[in-house]
């Protein structure tokens, strides 16, 4: 057994092995989408979309939490920033119908761009006086966005805005059903595999920044700021620097948001969701990037499956004794309260983070 | 004029009820450096479970005020059990931990409570039934209720008692040992451990009486009332000087006063174009500028960062 073992741990090293296991897991990625439907039916592939779009959201925030330790508990303001932001530029709204691809990087841009604007005033603070100003800024965009219908109509307040175009890229529409070498491909396989390539970008420019100069100065930070600073390293630059990085990931998932949803209104961007995602990261393991991918699946799948605890609870009780959907929340917020207390570097830590805990549990 | 005087009248009862939460921040804060994410609903928690005693009671014939006085006697023990609770199993455990992982607790918690509320006592606002004299005054043109009165009066008593009892007592005396310096403190035979739980009961029997205070004043109670008061009376602690408690209440009155003054005249400010209902977005710039210009606070020593 033990030599199996050792045998595995060879082979999980060589090359050809690596190249195998990365052919296999995007093979089964191209095929999910199919696979999901057939078994499961159509609206499970809208939530793989969901899925990715969490990812993305997850992956963006972990650079400001898990790379930099900087608590951001407003992030789905950039999120909003960049979903408005396509909306306005490709809706009725304005008349105005800019193509997918210049909105993409402007929808970062500008998410970028509020990054710095709530960064530049508050990385001076410390943790916890940061996750109240950004918990704030949080709120303060959700209340603009609901009253920015008077005197001048630009967010067309609660009502949110539809008719958003479609994702376009030249003439091919994602939201029309395709026939690509006699295979159809409905809406959502199309977003999907759109959601897919994004997410594989996204995944592929953090574990390069993990490992570059800046992301070694964000872990830096994280571990003690004085260090840092003392190693020459400019703080507040590199601090701002996550902040916007995270804020950019969060625009362009908004603006994918959009454009596959055709709708947004300000209900969209609650403080539940920011809080969903800093879940996600928290329960994978912060600054673990598959650590982090699998919380954002867990927690985006398994609240899917919580709408089966109602003809559960009938079967048992004889009626619904609990909303099924209130009690989405209440689990999550158990499940943030267990993670810390039982486990917490997360369901899957990097080496680093699991060392660090078990020596704080020394101390 | 007799706007302007009115607005502070609200004001400042509105923000004696700010301080009072404040106060259970600035508590917890100056003893563990730590922000108690879950007082909000604490208050929220609070209120509610007056607002079913008194329901409850309602069908007795007994006096309006004797009732809703029973409602406090059963919410503040209540409160004081869950505040205790809380530090217990959610804060107790990590207090050698990483920054972030009491506060991600502390989030948590705060969720847990609001959807035991929301599931409870389901998701409409409850109204608090019409118990209390409705009586008015008019003082220069402003006019002010008995209730207002009543609220004001009584925060100011609670505030000086607390001052009295952390300022005489030897509880009082083992609570500033221990926000000095929690280790020396215990070395000289204070028990750490009780003199942080007694600060959250405190801290939490005071969010109860906020919180049958705030449902009395806006007539409303609801499962989520807890966050937004959560977060201004947090500002309003900031405002002070966290750790600091004439600053919270201080900070706590200020704020009342500035976010009633800025909701009545931000309309006819800016031509009509910002109405009164960006009135919660004041705490916040509040927040932000003391946090940018005065971090410490108003009456907060400039100390150097803890680590």
């Amino acid at each position: 057994m033990n030599d199996l073992l050792t045998h595995w741990r060879k082979f999980k090293r060589e090359p050809y092995a690596v190249w195998l296991g990365f052919a296999l897991i995007g093979f089964a990625l191209v095929l999910l989408p199919f696979a999901t439907d057939a078994a499961m039916g159509r609206s499970w592939v809208r939530i793989l979309d969901h899925t990715l779009l969490y990812i993305m959201l997850a992956l963006g925030l972990n650079i400001v939490v898990g790379f930099a330790g900087l608590l951001d508990l407003g992030y789905v303001a950039f999120f909003a920033v960049g979903a408005y932001l396509y909306a306005l530029l490709a809706s009725p709204q304005f008349g105005l119908h800019l193509p997918f691809w210049t909105l993409l990087p402007l929808g970062a841009l500008v998410a970028c761009m509020f990054g710095v604007l709530l960064g530049a005033p508050t990385l001076r603070l410390r943790g916890d006086y940061l996750a109240i100003v950004t918990l704030g800024f949080g709120e303060i965009i959700r209340i603009f966005l609901n009253n920015l219908n008077a005197p001048v109509n630009i967010t067309n307040g609660p009502q949110g805005l539809n008719m958003i175009d479609p994702i376009m890229l030249g003439d091919f529409s994602f939201s029309r059903t395709q026939q690509i070498l006699g295979i159809t491909f409905s809406s959502v396989h199309n977003y999907y595999y759109l959601f897919l390539a994004l997410t594989l970008l996204i995944i592929f420019i953090s574990i390069r920044l993990e490992n570059s100069r800046i992301g070694r100065a964000w872990v830096a930070i994280r571990e003690d700021e004085v260090a840092a600073q003392a190693m020459g390293i400019n703080t507040r630059n590199v601090k701002l620097l996550a902040f916007a990085m995270g804020a950019s990931f969060g625009g362009v998932s908004g603006g994918l948001f959009a454009g596959f949803q055709g709708f947004v209104s300000p209900e969209s961007f609650h403080l539940t969701e920011s809080i969903m995602v800093l879940c996600m990261v928290v329960l994978g393991g912060m600054g673990h990037i598959p650590g982090v991918i699998l919380g954002a699946v867990l927690l985006s799948v398994l609240p899917e499956a919580l709408r089966y605890i109602g003809p559960l609870e009938e079967a048992l009780f004889g009626r619904v004794i609990v909303d099924p959907s209130d009690l989405r929340l209440l689990i999550l917020g158990l499940a943030m309260v267990l993670i810390m207390l039982l486990r917490p570097a997360g369901l899957w830590p990097s080496p680093v983070q699991r060392r660090e805990f078990a020596h704080h549990d020394k101390s | 004029m007799d706007i302007f005087l009115q607005q502070i009248i609200n004001g400042l009862v509105l923000g004696s009820i700010y301080a009072l939460v404040a106060l259970g921040y600035t508590m917890v804060y100056g003893i563990l450096g730590l922000i108690n994410f879950a007082h909000g609903e604490i208050v929220m928690i609070g209120a509610m479970i007056s607002l079913a005693a008194i329901q409850a009671m309602t069908g007795f014939a007994l006096p309006g005020p004797v009732i809703v006085l029973m409602g406090l006697l059963i919410a503040i023990p209540a409160c004081m059990l869950l505040g205790y609770g809380i530090e217990r199993v959610a804060y107790r455990p990590l207090r050698r931990a990483p920054r972030l992982a009491p506060l991600i607790t502390a989030i948590g918690v705060s969720i847990v409570l609001q959807n035991i509320a929301m599931i409870i006592w389901g998701r409409q606002y409850i109204a608090f039934p019409p118990l209390l004299p409705e009586d008015t005054y008019t003082i220069a043109g402003a006019s002010i209720t008995l209730l207002q009165i009543f609220i004001f009066l009584l925060a100011t008593a609670i505030m000086a008692g607390l001052i009295f009892l952390v300022q005489k007592t030897r509880l009082g005396r083992t609570m500033r040992a221990t926000a000095q310096n929690p280790e020396v403190a215990g070395l000289m035979g204070v028990n750490v451990n009780n003199v942080i739980s007694s600060t959250f009961i405190i801290g939490s029997a005071l969010a109860a009486v906020a919180g049958l205070m705030v449902s009395a004043y806006y007539g409303l109670a609801h499962y989520y009332m807890g966050f937004l008061l959560g977060l201004k009376a947090f500002s309003a602690a900031v405002l002070g000087g966290i750790g600091n408690l004439g600053g919270a209440m201080l900070g706590g009155l200020l704020l009342g006063v500035i976010e009633s003054l800025g909701a009545g005249y931000i309309g006819p400010l800016t031509g009509g174009v910002l109405g009164s209902h960006y009135q919660d977005v004041f705490a916040f710039f509040v927040l932000i500028l003391v946090l940018i210009f005065r971090p410490s606070g108003l009456l907060g020593e400039r100390t150097s960062e803890r680590p």
